[in-house]
């Protein structure tokens, strides 16, 4: 294989796929920690064009780790649909770009496409997009799915409830809960992060939150982001539970870190698909994120990106709720200051919908990154454009147990504002019915938890 | 130069601290509703709207909190303490400073040939339970909550039977070395306390991440981890007391983490 290009003067090669692909990268302080980032700009710049030049098929028969070794590669490789596939397999990553950019194609287009793509395929296209490239693209589809109501309609910005707790006190999350639902948050789910990951503390936070949703009648779903072991043995015990969650890695390895498989997984749903007390079809959250392979030492010396395109295309198998990636969650080893951070949370965005993944984001950053809330604002401005599912919406969006910050409930009363946008469209008409939104807009009683206290 | 006012603008600026818990909410429905509501969490609730943006008071009071997390990131923990509990200190391969250590958590997961040396000499091996100190992302979090859950570790440990080897301090420390100390000393069960990364205008909280016989190769799926220990969150005096029981349950299953849960 030759992978060379002069570049104003000055020869550049690269020995394969795997090192072409990190350096193509946008600078990210984890790929520079894995040893895979450009040297230079010019390098940099070197190394997509000649990726530009690469065809789709090489990328198929390159997978990040080889198919024998590693599950999510055969999920991901046994899903591809081969008549998408070979409509596509020798187009340039170029090629792929502009087709995706074009005004002649649809959303419908794209959608099949996608069946046909394998996730090295939606990384490399992603190193060649900018910033508005990727707005643009992911704002032409929509991704939509069900569980308790639906999510992801055109016109529509949910927000996840995330209620967390120090020592998950019932009353402490009720309080929170109680605050996000007078702004209009809760349409993704009401979803704890626990403390506690045992059975009986999970089993219980699922009780009250069900318990919640039945006094107020909320067309909504209710998930506890444990292990999701722990959450399967509160299932199987017959705790209400709406969602099932998972964090997903983009490597075998990584999934190992994590506790789980795709056995573990497959089983979770059948659970699920059982014993949830929605409607579905659509019952599960995953979380993924830049970093957490390599955190893990479980990335092969692959990129971070592609390891994230990877999660998504393992995602894709359980017909996911919702998915978002938590991006600058980790910390500045992996995503450093703000820069990264944003351009990470549009990377994961694009290329979650890409996969056909009903996507969210939560945009955020640790107070060790080199970021802050406006930056976080203007990530959450920018993906709202690019026609985000839902954001998290926290108390201020300062987690109280998490250590980071991300959005609020306020956030994406505001975005909605901006943008013309509704909540869910259940949960629109229970707000509507409750007096807290008139035509999309809070009304004068929205923003008070203590509206919640009368029943 | 712009010229002098004519006259002194009767205006007087002069503030208490905000850092106070109220509400900035105006008319709730239930205004002594709203007062236990938010005494319930430490979250910013009942903290009301400008449209749907933020009242003035409680973004600024988010900012100052931010301001100050920011300034208590790049502290060391103070040798004072470390003398004070007789815990010798040893550092991992980040040498140069927080910045390395927050670029490198590779570097944070391996211990110096030095401090290698030192453990070796200094700390009997195969203990039954071997406690660690590590500073993590939070210098804070150690200085806070050490002096009251290390004497409830030891005293737990000691008096259900068990071996309790030479604790120790790591600087520049990540979980990840766990497995290097479990190397180096083969203990039945680790204990790390260690600081976990700052919240906003809350630093405090500390992490036990525990294993059973850990070594080269081990990752978080064979670890555990007790988190938020503070006086705000899980108090120290009683994490100590569950700490010493979840020793005991990993040395009965001779298991921990995913395996151990497993077995239970
Ligand atoms: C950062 C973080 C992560 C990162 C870790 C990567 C990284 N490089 O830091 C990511 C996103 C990968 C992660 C994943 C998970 N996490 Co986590 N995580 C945290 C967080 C917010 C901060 C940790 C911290 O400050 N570490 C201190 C620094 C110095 O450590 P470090 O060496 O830099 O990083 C290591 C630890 O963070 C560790 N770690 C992180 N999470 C977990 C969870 C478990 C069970 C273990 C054993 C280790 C572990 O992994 C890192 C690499 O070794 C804590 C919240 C908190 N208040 O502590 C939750 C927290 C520790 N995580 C939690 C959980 C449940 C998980 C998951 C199991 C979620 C899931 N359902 O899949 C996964 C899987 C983790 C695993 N490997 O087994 C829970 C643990 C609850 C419990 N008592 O068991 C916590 C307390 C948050 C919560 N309540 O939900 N997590």
């Amino acid at each position: 294989m030759l992978l060379r290009t002069r570049l104003h003067g000055k020869q550049y090669e690269f020995p394969d796929v795997r090192v072409l692909m990190g350096k193509a990268n946008e600078e990210k302080s984890g790929d520079r920690l894995a040893g895979l980032a450009a040297e230079t700009a010019a390098e940099r710049a070197a190394a997509r064009f000649v990726l530009a030049e690469l065809p789709l098929w090489v990328l198929r028969e390159q997978p990040a780790v080889p198919y024998e070794q590693d599950e999510v590669t055969r999920v991901i490789q046994d899903a591809l649909d081969p008549v998408a596939y070979a409509e596509l397999k020798d187009w340039s990553v170029g090629q792929l770009r502009e087709w995706l950019l074009a005004d002649t194609t649809t959303a419908a287009q794209i959608s099949r496409a996608a069946d046909g793509l394998t996730a090295e395929m939606i990384s490399a296209v992603t190193k060649l997009m900018s910033n508005l490239d990727l707005i643009y693209a992911a704002s032409k589809v929509r991704v939509s799915a069900h569980c308790n109501n639906t999510i992801g309609l055109a016109g529509r910005l949910s927000s996840r409830n995330q209620p967390n707790h120090p020592t998950d006190s019932l009353t402490g999350i009720r309080a929170e809960l109680y605050e996000g639902l007078a702004y209009g948050s809760g349409d993704s789910v009401i979803g704890i992060n626990p403390v506690d990951d045992s059975y009986s503390s999970v089993a219980r936070l699922l009780e009250m939150t069900h318990a919640v949703i039945q006094q107020w009648q909320i067309p909504t779903q209710n998930c506890v982001l444990a292990h999701v072991t722990t959450q399967m043995k509160c299932l199987a015990a017959g705790a209400p539970a709406g969602l099932l969650f998972q964090s997903l890695a983009g490597s075998q390895r990584g999934n190992d870190s994590f506790g789980i498989s795709v056995a573990l997984l497959d089983e979770a749903q059948r659970l699920a698909q059982r014993h949830c007390f929605t409607p579905g079809p659509n019952y599960l959250y995953f979380e993924t994120g830049q970093g957490s392979e390599l955190s893990a030492d479980a990335h092969h010396g692959w990129d971070q990106l592609t390891l994230e395109a990877r999660c998504y295309g393992l995602a894709r198998r359980y017909r996911p709720f919702q998915v978002n990636t938590v991006v600058g969650f980790i910390g500045p080893e992996y995503l450093y200051d703000a820069r990264q951070i944003q351009r990470a949370g549009l990377e994961d965005h694009f290329m979650g919908k890409l996969s056909g993944l009903p996507m969210g984001v939560d945009a955020c950053y640790t107070n060790h990154a080199r970021a802050d809330q406006n930056a976080i604002e203007n990530l959450a401005v920018l993906l709202t454009a690019a026609g985000c599912n839902y954001f998290m919406g926290v108390p201020m969006g300062d987690d109280s147990m998490l250590s980071y910050q991300c959005t609020s409930y306020h956030d994406t009363a505001a975005l909605r504002q901006l943008f013309g946008l509704r909540p869910a469209p259940e949960f629109e008409r229970w707000l509507e019915d409750l007096g807290l939104m008139h035509a999309g807009r809070l009304t004068a009683r929205a923003g008070d938890p203590s509206f919640f206290l009368r029943r | 130069m712009p010229e002098q006012p004519a006259t002194d603008p009767q205006v007087s600026i002069d503030l208490p601290d905000p850092a106070l818990k109220r509400p900035t909410l105006s008319h709730p429905a239930d205004p002594a509703g709203l007062h236990a509501l938010m005494a319930a969490t430490p979250a910013r609730i009942g903290v009301g709207r400008a449209g749907p943006r933020y009242t003035t008071a409680a973004q600024l009071l988010f900012q100052a909190d931010h301001a100050m997390t920011q300034d208590t990131l790049l502290r060391e923990v103070a040798p004072s303490l470390l003398a004070e509990l007789a815990l010798f200190s040893v550092a991992t391969q980040v040498c140069g400073g927080k910045q390395e250590y927050l670029l490198r958590p590779d570097l944070g997961r391996k211990l110096s040939e030095n401090a290698k040396e030192e453990i070796r000499a200094r700390c009997p091996q195969r203990p039954a339970v071997q406690l660690v100190v590590g500073d993590g992302l939070s210098a804070a979090a150690v200085e806070a909550n050490l002096r009251q859950i290390l004497p409830v570790i030891r005293h737990g440990v000691l008096s259900a039977g068990l071996s309790f080897g030479v604790p120790f301090f790591v600087s520049h420390c990540r979980v990840g070395v766990m497995n290097d100390i479990g190397e180096l000393l083969q203990p039945d069960v680790l204990i790390l306390l260690i600081g976990e990364r700052p919240g906003l205008g809350r630093a405090e909280s500390l992490s036990a991440y525990m294993a059973w016989r850990p070594q080269a190769g081990d990752t978080d799926a064979q670890r555990d981890v007790l988190c938020n220990i503070f006086a705000g969150g899980t108090n120290p005096l009683e994490a100590g007391a569950y700490i010493v029981q979840l020793a005991q349950t990993m040395r009965a299953h001779q298991a921990s983490g995913v395996a151990l849960k497993l077995a239970t």
